[in-house]
């Protein structure tokens, strides 16, 4: 007999994601659907603005990875039309970027997974003085692993659990079998969770600088609207820069004495989770962090290709823009293609938006028909995982030295072999090795900033092409990147100064796509197959697996629009 | 795990914490600042703190983007991690919550009957009207059912954002999913906007505490907007306004004038025609704001600011000086063109009062009035 596990809404992401899990009598998982269950419209929305305001449409895809759509979109109007922004813009652009990816990063393993992890009631059991032991040997250079530290911390917790509100931590699953840290452990884990919440709030003021606000900075096509001024007070000055430089120096002391050694802690209790969660094992990174202009992926940090059925002996060549490597499918999805079309790439992309669902309140969604707002998109015909596994193996499996250094590193210390990298940990290690690279790079990009302000460079936009007067009638552009999720690309086309058609396809919509037209299950689907659970009514492996991928769902339920269609034509049953 | 009887105060649970009595002034004296209240007012926040056991507060998420929930996380005065664990009883919240499922689902229900009429509503985004509400849907029921099944026992409902309190992107033409925001969706209620894309985090957690201290909604405007933060445009307030005044100008991206920070009005600034507090409060601990960084602004926390574009196109008709030199002329002529209309320049006008603690009134009240014009 199979059992049917519901879990909805699924928390700790962002947006609306149901997941269900056919479980056999043994309680292992025999099948699993993925269903995003919002839409919002964006690309509708997008037809006939202005093209150079379509970062900030965009950017409100998502405020947990903002600044990653923005970036994408000036990417495609710079492309369409031709701009080729300035150095200082590229690097300040890099800068941006990459305090994003140590920012969402810290954030998602303290805030967003590391509950999966930890269990915090067990923490009131834990000896302050064991704890503060522990946290030195875990990581001896960081300052407050002092046993008065944690005694506070345990107060407070033991405190606020008393109090008997236990807000965001009530009702969950403290106590379960798959909860595996010592006390000391889960207590160093919530010392931390409130430690990352702390400094999390000061990385981003990089964002701030450059951009005004965090969430949600301001971007310009041509380049960075921050002007630099080096003997002027009200532009990018020296005193910006250090304020910039200081920070970056804190975030590297966060990464290297907070999240790596946690990380590296808390997976050594779990090495089981080594082998359930692998899924696919098929991976795909567009490459990105330019430093020779965003044409020349043999320069980008993260480097491009694909990665098929684990083997880490070839990577193969991609190129997002052949319309015959990517397309998107809807066979599972709710939308519908005219003339029985299987496949599009996105820069031919059509949607009806087509509800097939059942009517809510709804108990369960039919796994055989439509059953998600998230379209799939497959490479080659193969289902993709994307995200920062996927760009670590390419860049080790690329025989980048960097690369082979950090993960050599960890598999050594956690006494794993690589093949260990696919699975639910495996995934989870790459984000944070990951963000070992991303905060050397950010401070390395700062270097470059500096080098080239000292060389007399000071632009940050090329006006060439502001002026729509100077744009070609009809044009075509396309912005890949990698964001902190994964690969995503903007594809625009504008015609007469205005947006034509708007088409986006981000990270989660790769990895919690639903089956294709084959039946082949999207990342977050295969991912969940053969994994036991120990309580199904508890269902914290379903979350461990779901959140190692760092799900952005508001990302991941678009929609791409035909060419001129008018929105009246949107058909929606 | 449930929430239980007795209810303790803020003053109660920190001190459980540990906090002593000292500690707990000094945050009470921080409370206050970062509110802009004077010092007199301490005395009042810290009898509340002493006497006001923690409010649930259920915080939902329709249409959005997670940014509102990202910038309250960024709050500097106080740190989410006092609001969260001293402050409020954060009981639901998709974004933080360690339950997932119908687990979570319990949990708002349990609130809804344990603390009927008294728990806080927040609402991050908006929910769609179109199709039956079928673009967002929670545990398999409609985000929109879920809201109404929620606001009915609320004791105020917070306005989180743009999209919560205006609509936002998804509401912008054509609308797709029949987007709405709460004040057209929930009557009866005392509802508090907090407009921004989104709201700066000090001003996110300035006026929660400001609840929290009074047990009342803040002075609203005819918007239903606390006039704490946004009852001047930025215009007015902006560091760069003197440029403005001596016709100093950027007039392309990166030329001397933007180097040498001079005025953004050319480049499509909107700080004419937005009321909020960037100017004055700042983004990110004080850090900056967008026309600090040279970047102009887009209007975020106004109704409708992504129909009024493009955002690089300056602002027709507002007369420049040289032309006509009085700012208040200057400030008539932005009124009556930018759509925010004659109520928003008597808010002004209202606001230049500044905040008086005899004047608050009572929840329900400003928030009808804020339901005006639909």
């Amino acid at each position: 007999m199979s059992t049917r596990v519901v879990v909805d809404p699924v928390t700790r992401i962002e947006g609306h994601l149901r997941v269900e899990a056919i479980l056999n009598d043994k309680n292992v998982i025999d099948d699993a659907i993925s269903s995003g269950t919002m839409w919002r419209g964006i690309e509708v929305i997008l037809q006939g603005r202005d093209p150079r305001d379509a970062w900030a449409f965009c950017e409100r895809i998502c405020g947990v990875c903002t600044t990653v759509h923005a970036l994408a979109s000036v990417r495609a109007v710079e492309n369409a039309l031709a701009i080729t922004i300035p150095k200082n813009a590229e690097i300040i652009r890099n800068i941006i970027e990459l305090t994003q990816y140590v920012q969402d990063h810290v954030i998602h393993f303290y805030h967003l997974h590391a509950l999966d992890w930890v269990d915090v009631v067990s923490a009131l059991k834990a000896d302050p003085a064991a704890t503060a032991a522990l946290a030195q040997k875990v990581s001896p250079h960081w300052p407050t692993s002092t046993p008065g530290y944690f005694s506070d911390v345990a107060a407070t917790l033991k405190k606020f659990v008393e109090s008997g509100q236990l807000g965001i931590f009530q009702n969950a699953y403290w106590g379960h079998p798959a909860y595996k840290l010592p006390p000391e452990a889960n207590l160093m884990a919530v010392a931390h969770y409130l430690e990352a919440l702390k400094w999390q709030k000061e990385i981003v003021k990089i964002h701030t600088v450059f951009g005004g606000k965090n969430p949600h900075p301001h971007y310009l096509v041509g380049g960075v609207g921050s002007a630099i001024n080096l003997n002027g007070d009200n532009a990018i000055n020296i005193e910006r820069l250090e304020f910039v430089h200081g920070l970056i120096k804190d975030a590297q002391q966060i990464v290297e004495g907070l999240y790596l050694p946690d990380l590296l802690a808390i997976a050594s209790f779990y090495p089981e989770w080594t082998t359930y969660g692998g899924g696919l094992g098929n991976y795909m990174a567009y490459g990105d962090i330019p430093q020779n202009g965003v044409n020349d992926p043999s320069h980008f940090r993260f480097p491009r290709g694909v990665i098929l059925n684990q083997n880490l002996a070839e990577v193969l060549p991609l190129d997002p823009t052949d319309t015959h490597q990517i397309q998107e499918e809807v066979a599972h999805s709710w939308y519908k293609y005219p003339n029985g079309a299987r496949g599009l790439h996105p820069s031919e992309g059509i949607t009806d938006v087509n509800y097939t669902g059942p009517k809510p309140p709804y108990a369960q969604l039919d796994e055989n028909g439509g059953y998600s707002f998230v379209k799939a998109p497959r490479w080659k015909d193969h289902a993709m995982e994307v995200g920062p596994l996927a760009r670590m193996l390419v860049g080790f499996a690329s025989g980048r030295t960097e690369y082979k250094d950090v993960v050599t590193e960890a598999l050594g210390r956690l006494k794993l072999t690589p093949a260990c990298l696919f699975s639910t940990l495996g995934r989870t290690a790459a984000r944070g090795l990951e963000t070992r690279l991303a905060v050397r790079w950010l401070a390395e990009e700062y270097d470059r900033l500096i080098a080239n302000l000292k060389a007399g460079d000071t632009a940050t936009a090329d006006t060439a092409r502001w002026d729509p007067k100077t744009w070609p009638a009809d044009c075509k552009g396309f912005g890949l990147e990698e964001a902190p999720r994964g690969s995503l690309g903007h594809w625009v086309h504008i015609r007469d100064g205005k947006i034509a058609n708007y088409q986006i396809v981000v990270p989660s919509t790769w990895n919690a796509s639903p089956k294709d037209g084959k039946g082949q299950r999207g990342a977050y689907e295969a991912a969940l197959i053969g994994t036991p659970m120990a309580d199904p009514k508890r269902p914290v492996e379903i979350l461990r697996t779901i959140h190692s991928f760092d799900p952005c769902l508001a990302c991941a339920t678009h929609v791409t629009s035909a060419e001129g269609e008018t929105l009246a034509e949107v058909i929606v049953r | 795990m449930e929430p239980s009887e007795p209810r303790l105060t803020t003053y109660d649970v920190l001190r459980k914490h540990g906090v002593d009595r000292r500690a707990f002034l000094k945050f009470c004296t921080q409370t206050a600042a970062a509110m802009g209240l004077s010092a007199a007012l301490v005395p009042q926040i810290v009898d509340a703190m002493e006497t006001k056991p923690r409010i649930p507060v259920l915080w939902l998420h329709g249409l959005e983007c997670t940014c509102c929930s990202e910038s309250f996380i960024r709050s500097a005065h106080p740190i989410a991690q006092d609001i969260i664990l001293n402050m409020i009883s954060l009981d639901y919240d998709d974004t933080l919550q360690a339950a997932a499922g119908f687990q979570v689902e319990e949990i708002r229900r349990n609130i809804m009957k344990q603390y009927k009429g008294e728990y806080i509503l927040a609402v991050e985004g908006n929910a769609p009207t179109n199709d039956g509400g079928v673009y967002c849907t929670v545990g398999g029921d409609t985000f929109l059912h879920v809201l109404e099944e929620t606001a009915a026992d609320a004791k105020m409902i917070i306005a989180w954002g743009s999209c919560a309190s205006n609509g936002c992107v998804q509401a912008a033409k054509p609308n797709p999913t029949g987007a709405k925001p709460i004040r057209k969706l929930i009557t009866g209620k005392p509802i508090i906007n907090v407009p921004g894309c989104p709201p700066i985090a000090d001003v996110m957690t300035g006026v929660l505490t400001y609840i929290l201290t009074f047990g009342t909604l803040p002075e609203l405007d005819r918007q239903g907007r606390p006039k704490m933060f946004y009852a001047q445009r930025l215009h007015d307030k902006c560091y760069r306004r003197a440029f403005f005044d001596a016709g100093q100008f950027v007039e392309a991206w990166d030329d001397e004038g933007a180097r040498k920070g001079w005025c953004l009005y050319k480049m499509g600034c909107r700080g004419p025609t937005t009321y909020n507090s960037c100017s004055t409060v700042c983004w990110n601990g004080g850090t900056g704001w967008p026309v600090k960084s040279g970047n102009p602004c887009i209007g975020c926390a106004e109704d409708n600011f992504w129909d009024n574009g493009p955002f690089s196109q300056r602002l027709a008709n507002v007369v420049v000086p040289g032309i006509e030199a009085t700012p208040d002329k200057i400030g008539e002529a932005l009124v009556v063109l930018s759509g925010v209309g004659v109520a928003a320049h008597l808010t002004q006008a209202v606001a230049r009062n500044k905040f008086k603690k005899s004047k608050s009134q009572e929840p329900g009240e400003p928030a009808s009035d804020a339901a005006e014009k639909e």
